[in-house]
C-alpha cells in the first residue's frame, strides 16, 4: 500500500513537472515570440514581415500541435512505466 | 441556374446529409443524447470536436476581423488554439477519468455542494448563452445572403433551422453529423482561399502564399498590403501594437475560455480512454489549424482585393499611389458583390462628396485628414460589415458560381453545429444537473429529455432576440462567451484536479468572483445584459480601465476566482478524506469505466 502511494506520488510529479515544461514552451511562443519579445525579433525577417508576426499568425499554432502530441506521447510513457495505465 | 437556385441547392443538399445521419443515428436512450455511448474514436471525436468548435466566429468573422485589425487581432488565432493544450494537459484526461456527463457534476461532485453545482450551473449557462448569440449573429448574415431576405429574417431563420436540429439530434446524431459538418466546413474554406492565393501569389497554399510575393506588384504580399493601407492612412497591416498587456489578457482570456466552455469539454467524456482523450486534444487542433493557418491569409488577401477593387490602379507596380489613389472605382461600375451585399444592408455607400466615385479611407486619422481633404475626399463612404468577409470573398475574387454555394453552406454548417452543441451543454446542465439531480432526482427519462428539450427551446429564443443587436460582430460577442467561461468555470475545473486543498466555500467563492466581476466589466461597457443603450460607459480605450477591453477582462477574472477560492479556503476546514481520495483517483488512468450517469 505504502509502495503504491509513492508509485502514485512521484507519477503525479512526473506529470506536473512535465506539463511545467510544456507551459513555458506553450507561453514562450504565444506570449513570448508573438507579442512581448516581438521587438526583440523584429530584424528577422519572414516573407515580406518579421518572425513575431509570423508566430502570432502561424507559428504558435503549429507549436501547440507540437506539444499535445508530445505530451500525450509521453504521459502514455509514463502510464505504462508507473503501471497505472488502464 | 441562378446564384439563388445554387446556394439553395448546397444549403439543401447538406442539410439532407446531416439530418439523414441524425436520424440514422437517432438518440434512444438519455445517456446516448448526452454523450454518444462513450464510444468514439479520438481521430473522429477530434474532427467532432472541431466542427463543434469552430463556430460562426471562426468561419464567418475571425478573417474578417484579422483583415481589418491586423496584427492586433492575432489574438483569435493564439487564443483559439492555445486554449487545447491547456486543455489536454490541465483539464481533459481527469474529467475523462472522472467519468461523468457534464461539468456541473464534476464541481458539484470534487466540491461536494449543490451550492457549487448550481453556481455551475448559472456560469454555464451564461457563458452558453452569451455564445449562442455570436452564433445566431453569424447565422443571421450567412442567411440573409443566401436566402436573400433581410438581416433580421436571416436570423429568424436560422433560430428555427437550429432548435430543429439540435433537438431531435442528441449527442449521438450530432457526433457523426459534426463530422459531415467538419467535412462540409473544411472543403468550404479551403477551395475559395486555394483559388484566391493562386491569383494573387501563384502559390496553391494560402497560408504559405501569404507569406510570398504578390504577383501583380512583384513586392511581397503583405509589403505591398502595407505600402496601399498607408496611402488611405491606416495602420500598417503587420504594425506592432501599444498595449501589449490588453493583448496578452485579451489571448489568455480566449485560451482559458477554450479549457473552460462546456461543450467541448463535454467532448472528451466521449472517448473509451484516459489516453484517448489526451490523443483527442491532439486530433482536434491538427483539424482547427487546418481552418486556422489559412484564415490569416484569407484575411490579409482579401483586405488586399478588397482595397484594389475600390482602387484599380493601385494593384500592380505603382510608380504613385497618389494617381491610384485619386482615381478610385466609380459607383455605377461597382462589382456585383457589392451590389448582392447592398441588399442585406451589411454593405451601405453614401457618396460624401457627390463625385459619384467610392472613397474608402481612414477617416479617423487626424494625420491623413490633410492629404484627404487635399483629394477632395469628405469623409470615408464606404461602409463593409466585418462579418461578410469570408462570405463575400468568393464573389470578390470572382469565382465561380457554385464556390459561393459551397461557401454558404459551409458557414451554416459552422454555425449550426456550434450552437448544437452549446444548447445541448445548457439543456443537460437544467435537465440534468438542475432538475434530476438537485430537484427532482425521481424524474422518469421521458420527463428528463422534455426538460432538456424545453430548455433548449428557451435558450435559443433569448439568444436570438438579443442577436437581434449583438453586443459586437460574430467572433467578438464568441470571445465575451469564453471571457466570461474563463474567468468561472476553468479555474474551479483545474483547481478540483491540481489542489485537494481547495474546498466548497471557496470554489463557490472563485467562481462567483470571477464571473460576476467580468460580467460586471462587460455590461458596464456594452450594457446590462446587452441591451443597447443601458451601458454605463461608452465602450472605447479611453475608458478602459488600464486599457484593458471588455474582451480581454475574462483573465483578470480568472486570477481573481483562484485567488479567492485559494484565501476562502484556507481560512477554512480542510475538504473531507472522501473528496482528498476522489481527487487523488481522477490523476490516474488506471481504473477509468465509460462515463456514467449516476
Amino acid at each position: 500500500m505504502a509502495d503504491d502511494k509513492a508509485n502514485a506520488a512521484a507519477y503525479w510529479k512526473a506529470n506536473v513537472r512535465l506539463i511545467t515544461g510544456c507551459l513555458i514552451v506553450w507561453a514562450l511562443v504565444s506570449y513570448g515570440f508573438a507579442i512581448l519579445l516581438r521587438p526583440l525579433l523584429a530584424g528577422i525577417p519572414v516573407g515580406g514581415t518579421d518572425l513575431g508576426f509570423w508566430f502570432a499568425q502561424q507559428g504558435s499554432i503549429l507549436t501547440f500541435i507540437g506539444i499535445i502530441f508530445f505530451y500525450a506521447w509521453k504521459m502514455n510513457r509514463l502510464d505504462k512505466q508507473f503501471g497505472l495505465g488502464e | 441556374m441562378s446564384q439563388f437556385a445554387i446556394n439553395l441547392l448546397f444549403v439543401g443538399a447538406s442539410f439532407a446529409l446531416y439530418i439523414g445521419i441524425a436520424i440514422w443515428a437517432r438518440a434512444g436512450s438519455t445517456k446516448d443524447f448526452y454523450v454518444a455511448g462513450g464510444g468514439v474514436h479520438p481521430v473522429t471525436n477530434g474532427m467532432a470536436t472541431a466542427a463543434d468548435w469552430m463556430s460562426a466566429a471562426s468561419f464567418i468573422s475571425m478573417a474578417g476581423l484579422l483583415a481589418s485589425g491586423g496584427y492586433a487581432n492575432s489574438t483569435f488565432l493564439m487564443g483559439w488554439t492555445g486554449g487545447y493544450v491547456i486543455l489536454a494537459m490541465l483539464l481533459a484526461p481527469y474529467l475523462r477519468k472522472f467519468g461523468k456527463f457534464t461539468v456541473p457534476d464534476f464541481i458539484g461532485d470534487r466540491f461536494y455542494s449543490n451550492t457549487a453545482r448550481l453556481v455551475a450551473v448559472i456560469c454555464l449557462i451564461v457563458a452558453s448563452i452569451t455564445y449562442v448569440i455570436g452564433q445566431m449573429t453569424g447565422a443571421g448574415v450567412a442567411f440573409s445572403r443566401f436566402l436573400e431576405v433581410s438581416n433580421t429574417w436571416g436570423i429568424w431563420i436560422a433560430a428555427f433551422i437550429v432548435f430543429l436540429y439540435a433537438v431531435f439530434g442528441g449527442m449521438k446524431g450530432i457526433t457523426y453529423t459534426q463530422v459531415a459538418q467538419y467535412i462540409v466546413l473544411i472543403i468550404a474554406y479551403t477551395i475559395p482561399a486555394v483559388f484566391i492565393a493562386i491569383q494573387l501569389t501563384g502559390n496553391p497554399i494560402p497560408g504559405l502564399g501569404m507569406f510570398s510575393t504578390h504577383s501583380e506588384s512583384g513586392l511581397p504580399l503583405l509589403v505591398k498590403l502595407n505600402e496601399v493601407l498607408n496611402e488611405l492612412g491606416f495602420r500598417d497591416y503587420t504594425a506592432d501594437v501599444d498595449n501589449k498587456l490588453n493583448m496578452v489578457l485579451f489571448t489568455l482570456s480566449l485560451m482559458v475560455g477554450t479549457a473552460g466552455l462546456p461543450h467541448v469539454i463535454i467532448r472528451f467524456f466521449t472517448v473509451p480512454k484516459v489516453a484517448d482523450a489526451r490523443w483527442s486534444a491532439g486530433w482536434a487542433l491538427v483539424f482547427i489549424a487546418l481552418l486556422y493557418l489559412t484564415a490569416p491569409a484569407v484575411a490579409s488577401m482579401a483586405r488586399l482585393n478588397l482595397m484594389t477593387t475600390v482602387y484599380p490602379e493601385a494593384a500592380g507596380q505603382v510608380e504613385s499611389y497618389e494617381d491610384a489613389m485619386t482615381d478610385p472605382l466609380a459607383y455605377e461600375d461597382r462589382p456585383g458583390w457589392i451590389r448582392t451585399w447592398e441588399e442585406t444592408g451589411l454593405i451601405t455607400y453614401t457618396d460624401k462628396n457627390d463625385d459619384g466615385r467610392i472613397q474608402l479611407y481612414n477617416e479617423g486619422n487626424e494625420d491623413f485628414a490633410e492629404t484627404a481633404e487635399a483629394r477632395g475626399w469628405e469623409g470615408s463612404e464606404l461602409n463593409v460589415n466585418n462579418d461578410i468577409l469570408v462570405l463575400a470573398n468568393p464573389e470578390i475574387a470572382n469565382l465561380p458560381s457554385w464556390v459561393i454555394g459551397l461557401i454558404a453552406a459551409g458557414g451554416i454548417a459552422a454555425a449550426l453545429s456550434t450552437a448544437a452543441g452549446l444548447l445541448l451543454a445548457i439543456s443537460s446542465a437544467i435537465s440534468h444537473d438542475l432538475i434530476k439531480t438537485m430537484i427532482n432526482p425521481k424524474i422518469t427519462e421521458k420527463g428528463e429529455m422534455l426538460a432538456a428539450r424545453l430548455s433548449m427551446a428557451g435558450a435559443i429564443l433569448l439568444a436570438t432576440y438579443l442577436g437581434l443587436n449583438p453586443p459586437g460582430f460574430a467572433a467578438q460577442t464568441v470571445a465575451l462567451a469564453f471571457g466570461i467561461a474563463g474567468a468561472s468555470l476553468f479555474p474551479a475545473l483545474m483547481m478540483g484536479i491540481f489542489s485537494k486543498r481547495v474546498n466548497n466555500k471557496g470554489a463557490v467563492a472563485g467562481m462567483l468572483t470571477g464571473l460576476l466581476l467580468t460580467l460586471l466589466y462587460i455590461f458596464t461597457y456594452l450594457g446590462w445584459f446587452f441591451i443597447p443603450g443601458t451601458n454605463m460607459l461608452p465602450n472605447t480605450a479611453e475608458n478602459w480601465i488600464m486599457g484593458v477591453s471588455p474582451l480581454s477582462f475574462g483573465a483578470v477574472g480568472a486570477i481573481c476566482n483562484f485567488i479567492v477560492a485559494f484565501a476562502v479556503s484556507s481560512a477554512t476546514e480542510e475538504p473531507p478524506q472522501e473528496i482528498q481520495d476522489l481527487v487523488e483517483s481522477v490523476r490516474y488512468p488506471k481504473g477509468a469505466g465509460i462515463a456514467t450517469g449516476h
